[in-house]
């Protein structure tokens, strides 16, 4: 009974979130259709084009982008997953005791090596 | 099954009020982001339609209603027609843990309900944090599908900035779930009431989270891409940034999502580092004959609130100039990021002294 009880307020807590995306998705799409319906619509090939301050496209769009963004989401991944190992720990701080606490100092030096490492690198670096 | 009937009747009532009351705030601040510009610029602000131009945002509505749907040529259609939608929806279901009021439990029509709260999640801190970043997908899959130079270039700026300030947003909370012991906004609400000496951004011990309240401030603005972080946007050299391409409906949904995220993040700093719905006085609350008014005077101390940390992203925006993108990306990691990781050593340390 207890798997099932579990189950029961899981459910009871969830659906009204699951309710609401579905809502707002909803809004959304019903929106966009509605506002299909009444506007109007004279495609031409001129105004399709991209916008490119009024000259003619010279060139697809579709071009490699500065190898700067990759190591800024690397970055953010890693720092990220790190952060969110600190979540559990901080709302158990007062029942992990000075164990939790130095374990997680060691925990944030070695963060703080992984960030001064990247700092080094000039992964931070931006020019 | 009618106990389920009533429950879903209730959720529903719920959820259709929080929807309208944030849409509408949304029209609200449009006009209101335009007046407070006009003031502090020493001019009046729209006032061609309607009093005072108070009918302002009805009208911008309309015209985006009805306007023509340009979907480019070369752009990839379903990720275009989608990324605004994929935009507006994380803005909008964050609100689904806020509590707004009271945490009550009312019994109506024999089914126990929290009328202030849509759900108390266990998890509501990780929750908005989950959604927040999915918002990133709508501005970097509408920049990249639009194929064109700018909205490449504003969606990618966009991305980066967005993941690097994410970062110091996870990091400034870290203090107040140590504090709280919870993730359940409601929980951490709680924690706080009793007047402002205990709002975890002045309590005065084991720390006060001030510090961390400023960078998740900072670091809030420059996730919705407010000045002095609206580089994606960037008119003067970007011209409009990730949505340059879009027209009509879809332009108004990123429009929406942004003054949505807005209000988010305005009731999320208000719930983790303000009290929520907690009055700076305790006086100032109704209780003890008058405790069945309290959620009168909660639902106004969280509005008042709200409505400040807004005001003051209008005042940001028309005080401070836009930083250059490489001052953005050194000040989000260079700056932000030691500050918040001291905080939290700063305050398990203390906590752990005053424990």
């Amino acid at each position: 009974m207890v798997g099932l009880d579990l189950l029961a307020e899981y459910l009871s807590k969830y659906s009204p979130i699951l309710i609401f995306i579905v809502l707002a998705l909803g809004f959304g799409l019903v929106t966009l259709a509605l506002s299909y319906l009444v506007q109007p619509k004279y495609p031409e090939a001129e105004k399709l084009t991209t916008y490119e301050c009024g000259s003619e496209p010279f060139s697809d769009s579709r071009m490699p982008f500065p190898i700067r963004y990759y190591v800024i989401a690397m970055l953010f991944v890693i720092f990220d997953i790190e952060v969110i190992f600190l979540y559990p720990w901080a709302i158990t701080f007062y029942d992990l005791g000075i164990i939790g606490l130095i374990e997680m100092l060691i925990f944030i030096g070695l963060f703080v090596v992984a960030y001064v490492y990247a700092w080094q690198k000039g992964a931070l670096e931006w020019d | 099954m009618v106990d389920v009937g009533i429950k879903l009747a209730l959720t529903l009532t719920q959820i259709a009020s929080v929807m309208g009351i944030v849409l509408l705030t949304v029209a609200l601040l449009t006009l209101l982001e335009r007046k407070v510009l006009g003031w502090m610029q020493d001019r009046m602000g729209p006032m061609e339609v309607g009093p005072y131009g108070i009918l302002q945002p009805v009208a911008d509505g309309l015209k985006l209603f009805f306007k023509e749907d340009i979907i480019p040529a070369g752009a990839n259609r379903i990720m275009f027609s989608m990324a605004p939608v994929l935009s507006l929806v994380p803005a909008l279901i964050g609100f689904a843990v806020i509590p707004f009021g009271p945490t009550w439990n009312v019994e109506w029509f024999g089914v126990e309900f929290k009328p202030f709260v849509i759900s108390d999640i266990n998890i509501g801190v990780l929750y908005i944090l989950a959604f927040a970043s999915i918002g990133a997908y709508g501005v970097i899959l509408g920049g990249w599908s639009s194929n064109s130079k700018y909205s490449l270039l504003g969606g990618l700026r966009s991305a980066a900035q967005l993941i690097s300030y994410e970062l110091n947003v996870g990091l400034a909370i870290v203090g107040v779930l140590l504090l709280s012991s919870s993730l359940s906004m409601v929980t951490i609400t709680e924690a706080q009431t009793g007047g402002f000496w205990r709002w975890y951004a002045f309590a005065p011990l084991p720390f006060p989270q001030f510090i961390a309240f400023v960078v998740f401030i900072i670091a809030s603005v420059a996730e919705t891409n407010r000045t002095p972080f609206d580089l994606p946007e960037a008119e003067s050299e970007l011209v409009a940034g990730f949505f340059t391409e879009y027209s009509g409906m879809r332009f108004a949904f990123f429009f929406l999502a942004e003054y949505a995220n807005m209000i988010l993040v305005s009731c999320v700093a208000t719930v983790l580092f303000f009290g929520g719905w907690d009055a700076p006085l305790p006086f100032l609350q109704f209780h003890g004959s008058l405790e069945h008014l309290e959620w009168l005077s909660g639902m106004f101390w969280f509005t008042v609130k709200v409505y400040t940390f807004l005001f003051l992203f209008f005042w940001l925006r028309a005080t401070l100039p836009r930083l250059r993108y490489d001052q953005l990306m050194r000040f989000g990691w260079k700056v932000l990021l030691p500050i918040a990781l001291g905080n939290i050593v700063i305050t398990s340390i203390m906590a752990y002294i005053f424990s």
